[in-house]
């Protein structure tokens, strides 16, 4: 269970120490990842290594196939390391077995889909509830209610994604990340499927939370318009980091 | 997620594809209520026959000519005999045929038969009404009649006809009995027959003559003093009817024992139910490859929505949960339908008329729980198929599943 395993391991003194040196909320190690297509071996991460604190609002940036959507599946334990460490919050995710990874993304990690990734027959509601009922949640109406009004969303909660536009969708996905009050939000490529307008309320929404919770935010994009509007800029080329950059990050206004 | 949660998402989740499980649904009813039906029907024609045997009497013994061979009516008198065959207790030899019965505007076929008073118990008979052919009947072939219960409220409604009349052959008769209702079912019944004395039918019926101022008979029914003297009372008639016959080599007579009928055709019966049940195996099985096919559809779907949970927190166990509890409520349900079906099927099936068959059924509750254990096994196996692939996918993998 990592629910205990959260107890004990933050209780050792390694990782306590790392928690007050810097203050990282996610560790990664010489993380490699490598898909096995028959006899051929694709490299889509190479030893990549950073850390990230808490608050921070971070893009990650790189041409198709660069391996951005490889690294975001890894952090948000949809998917596991070839080689390499993986520390959230202190906990080395990269040595979990399949249960304590289900309770990390069910409590920890938000994630945000580019295609969205909803169940196409349930409602706004029942998608957001959705990670409520894997773990044993209380007071699930008022969680739910307040993600959704979060997004702009209370009055679409019983329509299905059939019947809500594109943005409306991917609000529904945000509230559904937010819901289970996560550690980080990982969004991959949130805005990709919308127009800039529906793009930009996305974004403000995302930059409003991490301003005003101060939750630790990372965004894959392909645009710069996106990326100006993040405290730190990752840029991936053929599965290796090549620069790592902190600007002031743009306010989003629409 | 809670023992709730979980039968409310698998509900949900039916509930949000109704069609898929709609088709599911109709498998398994399908099935059930097939096995359901077959199997009442095979076990109500199993039970009808050892019914009519068992109405034949069980110490009985038929003796028949050989082709060719004639078995007279003195021959029959004479097994009445406590010095050559004490076995036996009484005899009752038979003259067979048909014609039309004709009361007032009704008519009807029937086959009559010739016989003689001991037919009444050795067949053990009984009288609805009125009283069975007697020894002056037959003496002075008399023209009197004995209606099978059938034949009388064919002609007759549900009106007593006893002391009424009948035309056969522009002769007209009198009927003096009519015998209770036997219960067996199909052609053959003595439902459906009538009765005169045997010199009756000889004489007046058949019209023929005598053969050496003898008269033949078609089968002489035998009845032992008790079921162990079958053997014996058999041995007897043998010795005798050669004695009486002269033979030296082949008999030209047969002897059937009617236990060994019995054996035959319960046989025969047993066979009928294996393959009913044979065929109800199949359409249960054709019923599970409709699930399965119906659950194969949808893995794309479903694995996309097993990701998408694995995504949001739910562990390979949730999910298989899940998919067992959405399975055993579909097959649950539907054999339950399945079962109201089947038995509903077969009591409206039963006594339907068959030609001159009437169809019985017997509702067995072995084989209705049987039914919805298999297709609960069938919905669980093809309904958690894709579920056991699916959660040991990491969800990323699910998620891309095409
Ligand atoms: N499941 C997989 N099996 C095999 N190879 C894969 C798989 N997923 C990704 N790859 C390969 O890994 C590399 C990185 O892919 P990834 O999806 O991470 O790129 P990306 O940076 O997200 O690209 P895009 O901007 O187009 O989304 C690519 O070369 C890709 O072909
Ligand atoms: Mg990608």
């Amino acid at each position: 269970m990592a629910g205990h395993l959260a107890v004990e391991d933050v209780l050792r003194p390694d990782r306590l120490r790392i928690e007050l040196l810097d203050n990282p909320i996610i560790k990664i190690e010489d993380v490699t990842k490598i898909y096995k297509l028959g006899n051929i071996e694709v490299v889509a991460l190479n030893n990549v290594s950073f850390t990230i604190n808490r608050g921070e609002i971070i893009s990650i940036m790189g041409p198709s196939g660069s391996g951005k959507s490889t690294l975001m599946n890894i952090l948000g334990c949809l998917d596991i390391t070839s080689a390499g460490n993986y520390y959230l919050e202190g906990l080395n995710v990269s040595a979990m077995k399949d249960n304590q990874l289900a309770e990390i993304r069910n409590k920890k990690v938000g994630f945000v889909f580019q295609t969205y990734n909803l169940l196409p027959r349930s409602t706004a509601w029942s998608n957001v509830e959705l990670p409520l009922l894997y773990s044993n949640a209380s007071n699930i109406k008022l969680k739910v209610s307040t993600a959704l009004s979060q997004v702009g969303l209370t009055d679409r909660a019983h329509h299905k994604p059939t019947e809500l536009s594109g943005g409306q969708q991917q609000r529904v996905g945000i509230a559904r990340a937010l819901v289970k009050n996560p550690s980080i939000l990982l969004a991959d490529e949130p805005t990709g499927n919308l127009d800039s307008e529906s793009g930009n309320e996305i974004m403000k929404i995302i930059q409003n939370l991490n301003r005003e919770t101060g939750l630790t935010v990372i965004i894959v994009t392909h645009e710069t318009s996106i990326a100006k509007y993040t405290d730190r800029i990752i840029s991936v080329l053929d599965g290796s980091i090549v620069s790592d950059i902190r600007q002031k990050a743009a306010t989003v206004t629409t | 997620m809670t023992l709730w949660a979980t039968f409310m998402t698998a509900l949900n989740s039916l509930s949000a594809n109704r069609l898929r499980a709609f088709l599911a649904l109709l498998g398994i009813i399908i099935g059930v209520s097939a096995v359901i039906s077959l199997m009442s029907i095979g076990r109500g024609s199993q039970a009808t026959i050892t019914d009519r045997i068992q109405n034949l009497g069980t110490n009985l013994l038929s003796i028949s000519p050989q082709p060719d061979e004639v078995l007279t009516l003195e021959d029959a008198f004479s097994l009445i005999d406590p010095i050559h065959t004490p076995s036996v207790k009484a005899v009752a030899p038979q003259i067979s045929t048909s014609g039309t019965l004709i009361a007032g505007k009704e008519r009807r076929r029937t086959q009559i038969i010739g016989t003689t008073p001991e037919a009444l118990s050795v067949r053990s008979f009984t009288m609805k009404s009125g009283t069975f052919i007697s020894v002056p009947h037959v003496t002075d072939s008399q023209e009197v009649i004995v209606l099978g219960s059938q034949v009388a409220t064919d002609l007759f409604g549900d009106r007593d006809s006893v002391g009424e009349y009948i035309r056969i052959n522009s002769k007209r008769y009198t009927i003096i009995g009519i015998l209770a209702p036997e219960g067996g079912t199909s052609f053959g019944s003595v439902d459906r027959q009538a009765m005169v004395p045997i010199t009756t039918a000889y004489y007046r019926i058949l019209g023929d003559k005598t053969v050496h101022g003898e008269i033949p008979v078609q089968s002489i029914n035998v009845e032992a003093h008790n079921h162990t003297l079958m053997e014996k009372a058999s041995e007897e008639i043998q010795v005798l009817l050669r004695l009486r016959h002269k033979i030296s080599d082949e008999d030209d007579f047969v002897i059937l024992n009617l236990s060994d009928v019995i054996e035959t055709l319960e046989e025969t019966t047993q066979t009928i139910v294996i393959f009913l049940g044979i065929i109800a195996g199949i359409s249960l099985l054709v019923a599970g490859i409709g699930i399965m096919n119906i659950m194969l559809v949808s893995v794309t779907e479903r694995t996309r929505e097993i990701g998408i949970r694995k995504a949001m927190g739910a562990t390979k166990q949730d999910i298989l949960f899940q998919f067992v509890t959405e399975s055993v409520l579909l097959s649950f349900v539907g054999g339950i339908i399945g079962i109201v079906f089947g038995i509903g099927i077969s009591q409206l099936i039963n006594g339907m008329n068959l030609g001159n068959q009437m169809l019985r059924t017997v509702i067995s509750y072995d084989i209705a729980l049987l039914a919805l254990l298999v297709s609960s096994a069938i919905g669980l196996f093809f309904g958690i198929y894709p579920a056991i692939r699916a959660s040991a996918l990491h969800p990323i993998d699910a998620l891309r599943y095409e």
